[in-house]
């Protein structure tokens, strides 16, 4: 369609000035005065025709390409709800940001471009000449000249800035970013007294900006000149040749309107390659963007739904077999390596070990937010990858390390566990996770907006929400990745107490630093290194694991000699 | 018709151009003049064309080419001279224009930045992140825009406009009527469509604001969308959004693409009119009025050879209106974001009147001191005679008397005295804090999240400054110490990491910037943070990004420590900065930490009691008041708050 239209505006706007010519000569060569006025209707006509045309042409070129974009954004979004952990972890979230924003909006912007005038622009050069030859005949020969040389000097200048350019931004967004950075840890710098040492920093790195940026920029104002060169060429020429070949030919051969149009013609053809070598510029800068977007596109999703995936989990037992796990494949240590454990259904299990220990990692297996790398893990007795990954994370509910909440109500955040929960069921789950009583205690209550991040509740209110939520799934598995360490002690023994007595047939996995918070499982798992160093129940451990009593005599005795 | 369309900001863009004066004193009016040359140029072939086109309808009946020839080629010998001198005023202008663009824009910048480094915590504190990064990026592309677009093409199509008008005029007042009955309805209409679409790209604006919003925090907590299988409701919501961008973006470019071609068409009508009414003119002799009548003293007729170069001069009369009307707009846009960069810059910067200075010092075994450059693990306050010190201040005798400085041994002294602060004038933060650190001890902080903990340390290092009350360091009022000594003498370690791109061994010596490998690689293991170092695949070569988003939480506080290790400060306050490290790994930071800062005096803000049990004091705080203080032993002993905080932890027991 915006194609239909731009071919109707070009074709009629190469016409006007060729009418226009016969007109001019006609009045020359004296005309009546009903001729005048009809050709005068004609292009009346053609201008208005070009500008619905022109009109038609910018809505559809803004519509499509507006369409074209969301499109993008649409499949862009789907693609990454389809990735698994690994595959997220490949992407940051600032860069999956940037090519769902920037990345669409550039390619957005050089797709309307190219719809305009990628099709105006050549349509225009060659209707241009053409015409430029039916009437300017040998005349037109100055545009042997022109052409190639305003095109070859055209992309010169575009071939010699593209690189340039392409480094200058690349300095100009590392600027930004240490920018941003500063005003992150403004603090730190005021705090160290770097104010100065941040300046020279800023002004070095803007320094070799600003040279950059300068050699670039004056490589493309070399663009200006070289048109009007051109420009000016073919009007002396066409000016000089043209006088002279009228004069002699007595306007047989080339009348005064055909000089004129001429003029005309040539400015138009002149513009046109300019247009070109814009497009060209724009197209190379948005190819990053393109390139970015399909990398996400292109992207496998790592995880997959076997072939007859089960579609129950039996009951809440879990064993890793042989387990060994690394994020990636050219990782050289392994995450975890030859784990077995074994977890009856119904059972509380706390797992400790330093940082760094892959206490996280153990627990991820469980969900299948990764793949096992060696051995399996099952759950209910059945290999996690026999699942239907939906089923098994319905049934497996793990609370995150580094937990989220999303902006809207207390409620809409609870129901992310279970959409259909009654608001008796909500109040609860909240009461089990110790939330009840501060989200009552809030003016709206359970209607309490959460700001984006959850930056108007404090972190433990957050940890408990987050608790909740994951209660509302009634879940055959709970796992807390340390996830309640922001809340105080007597809460954290009240919310294992309710998870204890509400929901015992549960198997419920606790990873903590507190030993307080793990002492009275049934089983303790001491994660050393991506090993396990020791299994047992608190009172076995303080009797076997060095490192298990080491650490609670520093959490419960005061050390001695120290003051 | 719409009161929201933007406006030019007449004092942003006269303060722009005087700062351009200003930096470039010679170049800027050298461009200036070359664009008026180049575009004076720029009209004047008109003249040529025209004066050409009637020796071609003088001559072209004879057909005599020698004859016409000695006309005709000494002028357009002229017009090619006038060519060349165009071409050169455009040559020098335009790389003029690179030049001084990027060399303002590098001005602006590192104003801006210096401006930004010397504002006080409090503006960052109140101004959003995002806010003052777009200063950065929009405000200066837009400044980019102005000096190196807007401004030059306004300049270019006004002249021009002028120039052409006053030909225009010359030859014929009733076809420049023509022409200027087109403009008006140019300026009609882009009137119309501009504020139709200045409305929608607002529009888009705020969708695209919500949608980036939406994405951010999809993207963010995409794993625990995948734990709760959300993933449909999140396609669902995204959809809604992004239909709605879609609706207001495509309203917003349609106007503004629609706009293009109907100026450029009315263009053509304009251009069709004058060979019409031009070829009527001519046909019918109408008397042509012009200003080339009052020369000539006589009316004359129109003529084909004037309607000629009248057609062309139409043409450029359009296009440079149509500039004209286009750069008012991104004018306007620029201004505008000239406003927040000068908005930035006015902002008053952190004052700083302090003259009492941080040296560093050798002290004698008979107790004298002697002001020495390098860093010698020991400092003195250099005080003004006039500056009182008061007791707490230990008096050091010099080797060589100085009768304008006494030394004060740094000693980590630190007094309150009733202090009082609020952040906002109505809601009081801290009341009466009165609270003594003797040199070497350890205060802790203990209290609910807005008791006002962190507050205190603000206070310390003046990164706000109190209401009522002192604050005396070694016996002297801090707000006499120079801010980038008082802050120098205290080492600072935040729950909030915030490493900077670069290697792990730059940032922490950014602690200390002449500190050597060997030093850096002490203060890590002082903070145990060597052994995971160590461990990562470059070790201290190890590049960090992104605030060092490879690393975990618990590792990134590690590393802090480390920076605020090295530079060996001789007080330290540390807010909540082993919350994210297991309690094992804390053992070995704190023996670290008490080994580093032996004899010094340490502020520890943390939640977990832990941490703090060893002070010396704990001071438990409440609603901006001090509720109780004492050692552990004896908070325990009071059955207070602290008592109750403490034994949550074995209440199962």
């Amino acid at each position: 369609m915006t194609f239909l239209f731009i071919v109707g505006e070009v074709i009629i706007e190469c016409l006007i000035p060729f009418i226009t010519a016969r007109l001019v000569n006609n009045i020359q060569a004296g005309i009546e005065m009903d001729a005048l006025v009809r050709t005068g209707l004609l292009l009346v006509l053609m201008a208005v025709v070009s500008l619905c045309c022109g009109a038609a042409a910018g809505y559809t070129s803004a519509r499509a390409s507006a369409g074209f974009a969301k499109n993008l954004r649409h499949d862009l979004f789907d693609r990454v709800q389809d990735f698994s952990f690994e595959n997220i972890d490949r992407f940051s979230t600032a860069s999956l940001v940037t090519r769902l924003t920037t990345d669409v909006t550039n390619v957005q912007f050089s797709f309307m471009m190219i719809i305009r005038t990628a099709v105006r622009s050549p349509l225009m050069f060659i209707f241009a000449v053409t015409m430029a030859y039916i009437m300017g005949g040998s005349l037109a020969m100055t545009f042997v000249v022109v052409i190639p040389v305003l095109f070859i000097g055209l992309f010169a200048i575009a071939k010699a800035a593209m690189p340039a350019f392409r480094r200058v931004f690349k300095k100009y967004d590392k600027l930004n970013e240490s920018v941003e950075e500063n005003v992150r840890a403004m603090r730190i710098v005021k705090g160290f007294s770097r104010e100065e040492y941040e300046k020279v920093k800023f002004g070095q790195a803007a320094e070799d900006i600003r040279r950059d940026f300068t050699k670039a920029e004056r490589i493309v104002a070399l663009n200006t000149p070289l048109m009007r060169f051109c420009m000016y060429f073919n009007s002396v020429f066409v000016l000089t040749v043209g006088s002279r070949l009228v004069i002699t030919s007595r306007g047989k051969v080339l009348d005064v309107g055909q000089m004129s149009a001429m003029l005309t013609y040539g400015m138009q053809i002149l513009m046109s390659l300019m247009m070109i070598s814009i497009i060209y510029v724009i197209i190379t800068i948005s190819l990053e963007s393109m390139r970015r977007i399909s990398e996400v596109l292109d992207e496998r999703p790592s995880m997959n739904d076997p072939e007859n995936p089960v579609m129950e989990v039996p009951d809440g037992s879990i064993d890793f077999e042989q387990v060994s796990f690394k994020y990636s494949a050219a990782a050289k240590r392994y995450a975890l390596e030859n784990v077995d454990l074994h977890i009856r259904s119904g059972m509380t299990v706390g797992v400790i070990g330093g940082t760094g220990s892959s206490k996280s990692t153990l627990v991820q297996l469980i969900p299948r937010l990764y793949d096992v790398t060696d051995g399996c893990v099952r759950v209910g007795g059945v290999d996690v990858r026999d699942y239907s990954v939906k089923v098994l994370r319905d049934n497996v509910a793990m609370v995150l390390q580094k937990n989220q909440l999303f902006s809207g109500t207390i409620k809409e955040n609870l129901r992310w566990g279970n959409e259909t929960a009654t608001d008796e069921e909500l109040v609860e789950a909240c009461r089990l996770a110790q939330a009840d009583g501060f989200v009552s205690s809030f003016p709206d209550g359970y209607d309490t907006y959460i700001e984006q991040g959850g930056t108007n509740v404090s972190g433990g209110q957050k940890q408990r929400l987050c608790i909740a939520r994951a209660l509302l799934k009634r879940p055959k598995v709970l796992i807390l990745d340390d996830s309640t360490s922001a809340v105080d002690t007597r809460t954290d023994a009240l919310i294992r107490a309710g998870l204890r007595d509400y929901i015992p047939e549960t198997t419920k996995i606790i990873i903590a630093q507190r030993i307080a918070s793990v002492q009275e499982a049934d089983m303790i798992v001491i994660l050393d290194n991506g090993r396990i160093d020791a299994v047992g129940t608190h009172d076995e451990l303080l009797r076997s694991s060095e490192i298990y009593r080491e650490i609670f005599e520093e959490q419960t005795h005061k050390e001695d000699g120290d003051e | 018709m719409n009161k929201g369309k933007r406006r030019i900001n007449f004092g942003s863009l006269s303060r722009v151009v005087k700062l351009l004066l200003k930096s470039y004193p010679v170049l800027v009016p050298l461009t200036v003049v070359c664009i008026i040359i180049a575009s004076i140029m720029a009209s004047i072939p008109a003249i040529f064309q025209q004066k050409i086109f009637a020796d071609i309808g003088d001559w072209y009946q004879t057909g005599d080419w020698q004859g016409a020839a000695k006309v005709i080629l000494p002028k357009i010998m002229l017009l090619a001279t006038f060519y060349v001198l165009a071409m050169i005023a455009v040559t020098v202008y335009t790389q003029l224009m690179a030049y001084i663009t990027q060399g303002f824009l590098n001005k602006m910048r590192k104003e801006l930045f210096s401006r930004m480094q010397n504002l006080p915590i409090k503006y960052f504190d109140t101004n959003k992140h995002g806010d003052i990064m777009s200063r950065y990026t929009n405000d200066i592309d837009s400044l980019r825009q102005l000096v190196s677009q807007a401004l030059p093409t306004f300049l270019l199509a006004g002249v021009v406009v002028i120039a052409v008008l006053f030909i225009m005029l010359y030859y014929s007042l009733w076809m420049t009527l023509v022409v200027m009955v087109g403009v008006f309805l140019i300026i009609l209409v882009s009137g119309r469509l501009g504020g139709g679409s200045a409305r929608y790209f607002m529009r888009q604006q705020k969708s695209v604001g919500r949608v980036e919003g939406f994405i951010q925090e999809m993207m963010s907590g995409q794993k625990v969308v995948k734990v709760f299988n959300h993933e449909n409701h999140c396609r669902e919501d995204f959809d809604e959004l992004n239909g709605e961008l879609f609706d207001n973006s495509y309203r917003a470019n349609a106007y503004a693409n629609v706009l293009g071609p109907v100026i450029m068409n009315i263009g053509n009508l304009i251009y069709v009119s004058i060979a019409v009414i031009g070829g009527a003119l001519v046909l019918l002799r109408v008397p042509n009025p012009g200003l080339s009548s009052l020369f000539a003293g006589s009316i004359g007729v129109l003529t084909i050879d004037v309607m000629i170069p009248f057609l062309g001069m139409a043409k450029q009369f359009t296009g440079n209106v149509n500039q004209l009307a286009q750069q008012v707009n991104s004018i306007a846009m620029a201004t505008a974001g000239a406003e927040r960069i000068f908005q930035l810059l006015d902002e008053k910067p952190e004052s700083d009147e302090g003259r009492v200075t941080l040296v560093n010092a050798v002290i004698d075994e008979d107790g004298m001191v002697t002001e020495v450059p390098e860093h010698t693990g020991k400092w003195a306050w250099k005080v003004p005679a006039d500056v009182t010190i008061h007791e707490a201040g230990h008096i050091l005798h010099e080797r060589v008397e100085n009768p304008d400085y006494n030394y004060v041994e740094l000693r980590g002294d630190i007094r309150l005295k009733d202090v009082d602060f609020a952040y906002n004038k109505d809601k009081p933060v801290l009341h009466d804090i009165s609270l003594y650190a003797k040199p070497g001890q350890k205060v802790a902080f203990v209290g609910a999240t807005g008791a006002g903990k962190t507050t205190i340390t603000n206070l310390l290092n003046r990164f706000y400054d109190i209401e009522d009350g002192k604050i005396r360091y070694d016996g002297i009022n801090i707000n006499k110490i120079r801010k980038s000594d008082l802050r120098r003498s205290l080492g600072l370690v935040l729950q909030d990491t915030n490493l900077f791109t670069g290697t792990v061994m730059d940032n922490i010596r950014y602690g200390k910037l002449d500190a050597t490998d060997e030093e850096c690689r002490e203060a890590a293991r002082l903070a145990g943070a060597d052994d995971f170092i160590t461990r990562l695949p470059e070790g201290y070569d190890t590049i960090l990004s992104n605030n060092g988003d490879n690393l975990s939480q618990g590792q990134r506080q590690l590393i802090a420590i480390a920076r605020a290790a090295v530079a060996d400060p001789p007080v330290m306050i540390l807010d909540e900065a082993t919350s994210s490290i297991d309690t094992h790994t804390e053992q070995i930071v704190q023996r670290g930490m008490d080994m580093l800062m032996h004899g010094r005096t340490v502020f520890v803000i943390a939640h977990r009691l832990s941490t703090v049990k060893n002070s010396n004091v704990i001071i438990v705080l409440e609603h901006g008041r001090i509720i109780e203080r004492g050692t552990h032993e004896e908070l325990l002993e009071q059955r207070g708050q602290y008592y109750q905080l403490y034994t949550g932890a074995f209440e199962l027991e």
